[in-house]
């Protein structure tokens, strides 16, 4: 679950790049941008939550 | 490298102000050592010194390298992006650079110092000293001189205004992205690969407090930060945001106002939580808010610095909470609070209160790019570094502490350590 949490954040840098080369206008582009981070942000909680059940399993 | 003409004067002052930034790498070697245990302080010291030789002699033999120059650009939608360094090998015609060039070295010599100390104090209590240089090598070569070629070296991010007419460029004068934000992401990576400290999370109920060993080092250590953030920031001012000599002044105000209103949050914030105030927190807080100057000090106002370090300070010791309370993320120094947070909130902080338009945007492209590019980039690195040098000592090198184990002595040998009932 970790790393596929660490896999979905790359695509949300990759979205925030298509926003700058596809939406000249700023209102389009920042939407866009706020999107990329939105996935980011998704994608580091399902890798925080990955951790969270790796580091209560294993209960050091 | 960017080779802005610089005056004899500003040459002085920023060589003078880059000599006191150590003092900021001294602060935060304390602070590790202070938050640790006490049978692991003479190797979490240690570890900062092996650190700061490590990275200085990886990022001369290979990062700077990739650092300055004119850089690789690559043609995308009809813009150019320059995304790597194509500096002189081995620091090779240091002395024929133009000034400007020479004081970005330096500072970036220091500056990977700092990023590779970070994860270290994250790491405490069971990070191997030999893996401590490895992970600061790896950053010192690679993953920091990318960033800050990015940043600092007229790359792709500092190129965001003249190619997408996003205000001025990613802006971050005092190294809130190339530094502190760099610092606690792998500060994460390192935390999630190693584990948490034995004892920490039991299976059942809740986490294991292990404070650390002694608030002296740690305030003493933010004092020290302090004259060493003043330095980086001014020095930072100067070279990476061109501010003119004469306000030089408000950045170190700024400065010292955002430290200054994070700390009394903090002190507010845990005084009501837990009726007196807390000090290791405070200290976090009063390194947040140093830390969120990084980025904005030489671009907002001192009413505005004061408001960013008052909301660094409230989030911080919260933060701390939630991530070892309810996200099991064992964090000794809380470094990924300080360092990422705030540094994240720094630099979205100076997109907010910018007057250029397309500043705030420009600031969200360098977020989503240290979130979605740096933290995988650096997790992977760490993940595989792992699998040739193991971060994480062995159990009874924990439980006997990190001074008995890998330097066979501890650093308070009068002193009589109790028994840690976590292992029973």
């Amino acid at each position: 679950m970790k790393y596929a949490g660490l896999l979905v954040m790359p695509a949300g840098f990759f979205l925030t790049i298509a926003a700058l080369v596809l939406f000249p206008d700023a209102a389009p582009r920042e939407a866009f941008v706020l999107c990329g981070l939105a996935v980011e942000c998704l994608g580091l909680a399902v890798a925080v939550r990955g951790h969270m059940e790796a580091a209560r399993g294993e209960g050091r | 490298m960017n080779s802005t003409p610089i005056t004899d004067a500003a040459f002085a002052l920023c060589l003078a102000l880059l000599l006191l930034a150590p003092l900021a790498i001294a602060g935060v070697a304390l602070i590790n050592t202070g938050l640790g245990r006490c049978r692991s302080a003479a190797q979490a010291l240690l570890g900062n010194l092996a650190i700061v030789a490590v990275t200085a002699i990886a990022f001369a033999l290979v990062g700077a390298t990739w650092i300055g120059g004119a850089g690789h650009v690559i043609q995308l939608a009809d813009r150019p992006w320059n995304w790597l360094g194509t500096g002189s090998y081995l620091v090779g015609g240091l002395s024929a650079a133009s000034a400007h060039a020479q004081l970005a070295l330096l500072s970036e010599f220091l500056a990977v110092a700092l990023a590779a100390l970070i994860p270290w104090g994250s790491g405490a209590d069971r990070l191997r000293l030999t893996a401590g240089c490895a992970l600061a090598a790896v950053l010192a070569a690679t993953v920091f001189p990318l960033l800050a070629h990015w940043v600092w070296g007229g790359g792709w991010l500092s190129q965001l205004g003249v190619n997408f007419s996003l205000g001025a460029g990613f802006l971050d004068g005092g190294g809130a992205a190339t530094v502190q934000v760099l610092g606690g992401l792998s500060a994460l990576a390192v935390v999630w690969i190693a584990g948490p400290r034995r004892g920490k999370f039991p299976k059942e109920g809740l986490s294991t407090a292990l404070p650390g060993h002694n608030a002296v080092y740690v305030l003493f250590g933010c004092l020290l930060a302090l004259v060493g953030w003043l330095g980086w920031n001014v020095a930072g001012a100067l070279l990476w945001l061109h501010v003119p000599l004469s306000a030089l002044p408000v950045t170190a105000v700024n400065t010292l106002l955002s430290a200054a209103g994070s700390l009394v949050a903090t002190f507010a914030v845990t005084r009501f939580r837990f009726g007196k105030p807390d000090a290791s927190l405070c200290a976090n807080g009063w390194l947040a808010g140093l830390v969120a100057s990084s980025a904005c000090a030489g671009i907002v106002t001192p009413v505005e610095s004061l408001f960013v370090g008052l909301v660094a300070g409230i989030a911080t010791p919260l933060l701390v909470e939630l991530l070892e309370l309810a996200l099991s993320i064992d964090d000794p120094s809380g470094a990924i609070t300080v360092h990422a947070v705030g540094g994240l909130w720094g630099l979205l902080a100076a997109g907010i209160f910018a007057t250029q338009p397309g500043q705030l945007v420009a600031q969200l492209v360098g977020i989503a790019t240290l979130l979605g590019l740096v933290l995988p980039l650096v997790y992977l690195l760490f993940w595989l570094l792992n699998r040739v040098v193991p971060f994480r000592v062995d159990a009874d090198g924990e439980r006997i502490g990190m001074d008995l184990h890998e330097l066979g002595g501890g650093a308070y040998p009068e002193f009589v350590i109790h028994r840690d009932e976590s292992y029973r």
